[in-house]
């Protein structure tokens, strides 16, 4: 038998784990089954504060699935955190693929169920969420070829949502995709999803307002405007260089930083033609990451970043004088951030990741505002969200899906 | 029902890697086709080429006679089956069947009798409404089957399906995919690594090697006449056996091949078989015998002694030295081993008695022999 295993001082307890019995009869503390649609055994572990799942598949694809998380991340991908791998165990027993649960994820079964705190536009959000995946896992040339809800887990975004990848298995690394890889893709994940909705529509299970078949074939439209945005040529006149800013702001907007742009001059040098080559994902989440040392998800770090700005122009009214960005975020982080979070008791605070509970906060008290007819301050907003949302919304550190 | 032909298709990357170099092949209608052949022999680029999901860089694709090169998979109308094995368990059989057609906005009534056609076909009529937790492993299995056959597509492409599986249910879904292909009728290409599979589902086997067909034949062709050294080689387990011999005169219209200090005698039908053996008088070449055609039957002998006994129930495989240098195909042609002697396997009746370290006569069966030319790899037959 062979355990290779990451960040090995972390996950040390894996070591113990009864790798020369067959998952399915493993009966160890912390130990649960995970429902839902899999292929092979599926089981969770729960050692302290971190939670795994545990897959048995044959010992080529736990190898190839374990090389391509690792490469996923390394790409900086939302993927599932791959823990270890083992394989040649006794008796010719298939191999485990160890990764590391995703706290404050959702199965899309409980998302798409309407349990928890309620996202609105639930289905373009979440279509919008697997396409916005789809296209960053093309751009890096990975072929899925099983895109679908059960192989992708959801995390809250500030009212948005943001996917990510956990099963690769059939999956592919290539240096670029073509275009046929990419349609075959874009059509296994519509059906994939479509199958997903109608399973749980026929359960009973689906959260009324959203259409299956609508939400199904809406992925390929949300696919191919994002691609093209990402990827599209523009071309313009020679004296309208302001058209590249005009091309970088949108891919802001988007969440998107090109991280290399190619500018080429036509024949006659009459015109311009923009490309961008190398497009990366979480332009907000970084600039919040640089400016706090706050992680966030890329909604949730564009709406701080607002709070921030909104913030900085109190202050400099406030003060006469112009404060640089920096200052202000510092200051953001202490005055309003911090404050906001220490309002809210340990037990609660919880059940959401820090800076989706301060967006909702933020929401709350645009809610609080409307109804008063002015500004509610943040103590008052805080305690009247802990009151009356966080403390009967469940809790989602770690959340399993029901049974089907 | 339709044809795929491949004319000069080729395939190469930007960095100048040549895939495929320009390869020819044509699927009549309904057949099943395997393309097999070792890791990196471009089987499962031609499938994606053909799929659609690689871009042709040189030739001609034609589904029925039309070229399809600029199309994407969609429009091609094949279907890549066993993407997912995934069934939705709220769902009935005839829903998980059926699902996808709704983004096609077929109409009710054509999917109601979509779905009992292939049902019907796929032995599932009487399940149609339960869910998948009340189905069989094989049921199940052909329900997924079922949501690619619903399509209808003009070709059904499969790369390396049961790969995932455990042996015995390899061996198991093999003979389900071959009986519901032939049922169906609907024209084929598989691709596999194992010889094996190729062998029993095929009703044509493609060799390739490098990118280039070896050979295109019955499997039963394959294995009796194979074309070269290297489908000599890769057909058949265990593999063919090859050693290095030299071809001399006997009497009258006999010859004559020395395998190491060891002389066999062909004569009649078997010298007339191997007519192209009068060219290399003098000359040395590649003797290939497969273990069935050392044993209990034939008209020539060698002596050899017992390594190793391998007691398979229906057969014995007796692994030999013989004092004769190895020869076998590699990447840029044919290997000679440097060592004098060699490693053979004969398959004998599972009753006979011998053991490690006997000394064995073994009988050569000369009709079964083959010869390959040692620089070429080239079959050596009737001249």
């Amino acid at each position: 038998m062979r355990l290779q295993l990451v960040k090995a001082a972390e996950h040390g307890a894996v070591v113990n784990w009864p790798f020369d019995q067959p998952l399915a009869e493993w009966s160890i503390e912390g130990m649960q089954k995970v429902a839902g649609l899999h292929r092979h055994v599926v089981r969770m572990v729960e050692v302290g504060q971190t939670s795994y799942v545990v897959k048995e598949l044959p010992d080529p694809l736990a190898e190839r699935e374990w090389r391509l998380l690792r490469e996923l991340a390394e790409a900086g991908l939302p993927t599932a955190e791959v823990v270890g791998v083992v394989t040649g165990r006794q008796d010719e027993a298939d191999g485990l693929l160890i990764t590391r649960h995703l706290d404050f994820s959702l199965p899309y079964r409980t998302l798409l169920a309407g349990r928890g705190l309620r996202i609105p536009y639930l289905g373009e959000r979440l279509l919008d969420a697997l396409a916005g995946l789809l296209v960053r896992v093309h751009l890096a040339g990975f072929y899925w070829g099983d895109c679908s809800l059960s192989n992708t887990l959801f995390r809250r975004d500030a009212g948005a949502l943001s996917a990510y990848i956990i099963d690769v298995e059939t999956g592919e690394r290539h240096e670029q995709l073509s275009s046929g890889q990419r349609q075959l893709d874009l059509q296994i994940a519509t059906e994939n999803v479509l199958g997903g909705l109608l399973d749980l529509q026929m359960g009973g299970l689906l959260s009324e307002g959203i259409d299956p078949v609508e939400t199904a074939l809406a992925i390929e439209q949300s696919y191919e405007r994002l691609w093209l945005e990402l990827t599209g040529i523009d071309e313009f006149n020679a004296d309208e260089t302001f058209r590249v800013d005009q091309r970088l702001r949108r891919l802001h907007d988007l969440g998107f930083d090109a991280a290399e742009l190619e500018l080429v001059t036509t024949l006659d040098s009459s015109r311009l033609r923009l490309v961008p080559r190398v497009v990366e994902h979480g332009f907000h989440a970084q600039k919040l990451r640089t400016l706090t040392g706050l992680e966030a998800g890329e909604n949730q770090a564009r709406r701080l970043l607002n709070d921030i700005s909104r913030y900085k122009a109190v202050v400099e009214k406030r003060s006469g004088c112009k404060v640089i960005e920096s200052v202000a975020a510092t200051r953001w982080l202490e005055e309003r951030f911090e404050r906001a979070l220490a309002g809210i008791p340990a037990e609660l605070a919880s059940k959401l990741e820090p800076a989706e509970l301060y967006h909702q906060v933020l929401e709350h008290r645009w809610f609080l505002s409307e109804r008063a007819g002015g500004d509610v301050g943040i103590d008052e907003t805080v305690a009247s969200y802990v009151a009356d949302v966080l403390t009967n919304a469940p809790g989602e550190q770690m959340v399993t899906p029901d049974e089907p | 029902m339709s044809t795929l032909r491949l004319v000069n298709l080729q395939k190469r990357y930007e960095n100048g890697f040549e895939a495929v170099p320009g390869l020819d092949l044509e699927i009549h209608d309904g057949e099943f086709l395997v393309l097999v052949g070792p890791s990196g022999c471009g089987k499962s680029t031609v499938l994606r080429m053909v799929a659609g999901l690689e871009d042709i860089t040189g030739g001609d694709l034609l589904i029925d006679d039309v070229v399809v090169n600029g199309m994407g998979p969609q429009q091609r109308d094949i279907a890549m089956v066993f993407q997912s094995y995934a069934l939705y368990p709220n769902m009935t059989v005839a829903d998980n069947i059926a699902f996808a057609m709704k983004l096609r906005k077929t109409d009710k009534e054509e999917i109601k009798a979509k779905v009992a056609e292939v049902a019907e076909l796929l032995e599932l009529t009487a399940v149609l409404d339960r869910k998948p937790g009340q189905l069989s492993g094989g049921q199940r299995q052909r329900v997924a089957m079922g949501r690619a056959i619903v399509r209808n597509p003009k070709l059904f492409l499969m790369d390396e399906p049961l790969s995932n599986l455990d042996a015995k249910l390899r061996v198991q879904t093999r003979g389900e995919i071959s009986k519901l292909q032939r049922r169906l009728g609907v024209t084929t290409m598989y691709v596999t690594h194992d010889q094996i599979e190729a062998m029993t589902m095929g009703d044509r086997v493609a060799v390739l090697r490098r990118g280039v067909l070896m050979q295109c034949a019955s499997p039963a062709e394959l294995y009796q006449s194979p074309q070269n050294l290297f489908v000599g080689q890769f057909i058949g387990s265990p593999s063919m056996n090859v050693v290095r011999g030299s071809v001399g005169n006997g009497d009258g219209d006999d010859l004559t091949v020395s395998i190491g200090s060891q002389l066999i005698t062909l004569t009649g039908e078997a010298a007339h078989r191997l007519e192209g053996l009068r060219d290399y008088i003098g000359r040395d070449i590649a003797i290939g015998i497969r273990s069935e055609a050392l044993g209990d039957d034939g008209t020539a002998s060698i002596n050899v002694e017992v390594d190793l006994v391998e007691m398979l129930g229906s057969e014995l495989l007796v692994h030999c030295t013989i004092d004769a240098p190895a020869v076998r195909a590699i990447d840029s042609g044919v290997e000679i081993s440097d060592q004098p002697e060699s490693s053979i396997v004969a398959s004998l009746d599972p009753r006979n008695p011998v053991k490690v370290g006997d000394r064995l006569q073994l009988t050569v069966d000369t009709l079964r022999m083959h010869a390959f030319d040692l620089e070429s790899g080239d079959a050596i037959g009737r001249s």
